[in-house]
């Protein structure tokens, strides 16, 4: 599977042209899929909060968001202006470098978490090899964060908030992990690349939802959870709790908590889609299409298709989970805490050991279609 | 020099300098909640550390486990009992501070020792592992480290059966150490100043 595009090679032949040595080739290249996922992501969030509010507004059948730009689109630009100018509040009897350091320990680990998503064969910005245990690690770091904010906070509705959040987090980790545990038992791989290519056989009926429906749901409902996403946004419940942990930010530092979340829903649902819904891959395999056109698969024509159709392809399943993700929010009632920690650690827990004991036993009778 | 191993000394000085200020921090800080927050910082760097090893693995297993796990459970905790009170001066603080100070220099000079004696440098360069490590793990802890790997898991099964017998004494008819029946109503009793002294 040593095909696509490599474009880290062609930059630095490209540069060692002008006859620089390949150290600095590299050193220019590093930083630019950082900075091209790191805006993807932010492009991401803003289309995001458009969709939130429209669909939001078509769930309440009101109009939403309607003179800034066509049908709305530069109202996500207008709000985040609007955080970026407001006055920066820190309240006189808060703890300050830790309300300070509270958003961005949210906000890093998220983002860093990007350096997996792969949108195509090379179209990542590392292929390491821990992959998708990155992701699990760098997840749990995000508690430290919102207890940190809630705590420095001085407030009890946002101490109560983090700690919320952080229960909450750690329930809903260990299911979490356990169904990507059952997909790596398949890949006989943690690389989000190997993981993609090992659903790439047959199309759509390759897909790992076909083999793990029981993971699927579960880690769906697992990322829900994490993201604090209605029904499980308990950590900021605002009937009961004013906004949980960030009852006392404002400006920037409230932006950051928003991007965070946002960052993390489109996250989670493109690690969905890649885990359980195929990747780049698109639903007839492209080899196929390939043949069907009499064209050899290493044509540069077929090749730049490829990359495109993966792109899309992977954005596109993306924004389906996150649709359903939105109308979920707009939809459902919320959870009590009670119920929210009896369904993780009574329901989801048992079921998805007893989906990783059925997954090994079936990968064993049936080495052929659950991986060898 | 190249770039790549200047960047590694850079990157190793950093997080050095973090693990032993951030180290000293938990230990002298007033805070206990700052105490806390430093600890995690430590346990991050502790990982960069790994990193630099090449052992990407358990640097994320060290993420998970200590930053993700232990350390936030140690800030819950602390946050659950933030009660400001007044630590009791100790009698005999001299002798104590005699005792966890040559407990402290033992250890330092065992860790030393091993320093000294241990061979460090890899037969040769293509020895060393890198990405591959995951399965090299997991290889040791189902052959050779199988036995330690399994008592690990009972100590924790052990832990956890303790902690719940501690939190539901009220389902117990009968006291764990004692063996008398338990008053139900001395369980109400107990648990009731932490519902409503809380000020």
């Amino acid at each position: 599977m040593e095909y696509g595009l490599d474009l880290e090679y062609s930059f630095n032949e490209f540069l060692k042209g002008f006859g620089l040595s390949s150290e600095i080739a590299h050193i220019i290249w590093l930083p630019l899929p950082m900075l091209l996922v790191l805006v993807a992501a932010v492009v991401g969030v803003l289309v995001t909060v458009w969709l939130e509010r429209k669909i939001s507004a078509a769930a309440q059948q009101r109009i939403g968001p309607e003179y800034a730009g066509a049908l709305g689109v530069l109202q996500p630009i207008a709000d985040g202006l609007k955080l970026l100018v407001k006055e920066d509040i820190i309240p006189a009897k808060a703890d300050g470098i830790l309300f300070t350091a509270g958003p961005i320990l949210v906000l890093v680990p998220v983002i860093l978490s990007w350096l997996i998503v792969p949108f195509g064969q090379n179209l990542l910005i590392s292929n390491v090899g821990i992959g998708i245990f990155l992701w699990i690690a760098l997840s749990s770091i995000q508690p430290i964060g919102l207890l940190m904010s809630g705590y420095a906070s001085n407030n009890k509705y946002s101490l109560l908030g983090g700690l919320r959040a952080a229960a909450q987090s750690i329930s809903y980790e260990i299911p979490l992990a356990l169904s990507v545990l059952a997909i790596v038992l398949m890949t006989n791989s943690l690389s989000t690349i190997d993981i993609v290519n090992q659903q790439s056989g047959a199309g759509i009926l390759s897909w790992n939802i076909w083999r793990q429906p029981v993971g699927f749901i579960v880690f769906w409902i697992c990322a829900l959870a994490e993201c604090e996403r209605l029904p499980f946004d308990l950590p900021e419940a605002e009937e009961e709790l004013v906004a949980g942990y960030q009852t006392e930010y404002a400006g920037m530092k409230f932006a950051l908590f928003y991007l965070g979340s946002y960052i993390n829903l489109i996250l989670s649902a493109l690690l969905v889609s890649i885990l359980y819904l195929g990747g780049w891959g698109f639903p007839i395999p492209v080899e196929l299409i390939a043949k069907f056109l009499n064209l050899p698969i290493n044509a540069p024509f077929i090749q730049v298709f490829t990359a495109s159709i993966g792109i899309v392809m992977t954005v596109l399943k993306a924004y389906l989970l996150v649709f359903i993700a939105i109308l979920l929010r707009w939809t459902t009632p919320r959870v009590r805490i009670d119920q929210l920690l009896d369904l993780g650690w009574k329901f989801l827990l048992p079921i998805s050991l007893a989906n990783l004991l059925i997954t090994a036993g079936l990968k064993l009778a049936f080495p052929q279609f659950f991986g060898g | 020099m190249s770039i790549a191993i200047t960047t590694q000394i850079i990157c190793f000085t950093i997080l050095s300098l973090v693990i032993l200020i951030g180290a000293l921090g938990v230990v002298l800080l007033e805070s206990i909640v700052y105490s806390a927050f430093l600890l995690g910082g430590v346990f991050m760097s502790v990982a960069g550390l790994y990193l630099l090893l090449n052992a990407s693995f358990v640097a994320a297993a060290q993420v998970l486990v200590y930053v993700g796990a232990v350390n936030v459970l140690i800030i819950f905790a602390i946050m659950l009992v933030n009660k400001k009170e007044d630590l009791k001066p100790i009698n005999d603080i001299k002798s104590r501070r005699i005792i966890s100070t040559t407990i402290c220099l033992t250890l330092l000079s065992l860790l030393i020792r091993v320093d000294l004696t241990n061979v460090w440098s890899l037969s040769s360069p293509q020895n060393s592992i890198g990405e591959e490590s995951t399965i090299r793990i997991g290889e040791h802890l189902f052959s050779d480290y199988l036995l330690p790997f399994e008592v690990a898991s009972v100590l924790l099964l052990m832990a956890m059966i303790g902690a719940i017998v501690l939190a539901r004494r009220d389902v117990m008819s009968k006291d764990i150490s004692t063996g008398l029946p338990v008053d139900q109503e001395l369980i109400e009793k107990s648990s009731e100043p932490l519902l409503t002294n809380k000020n």
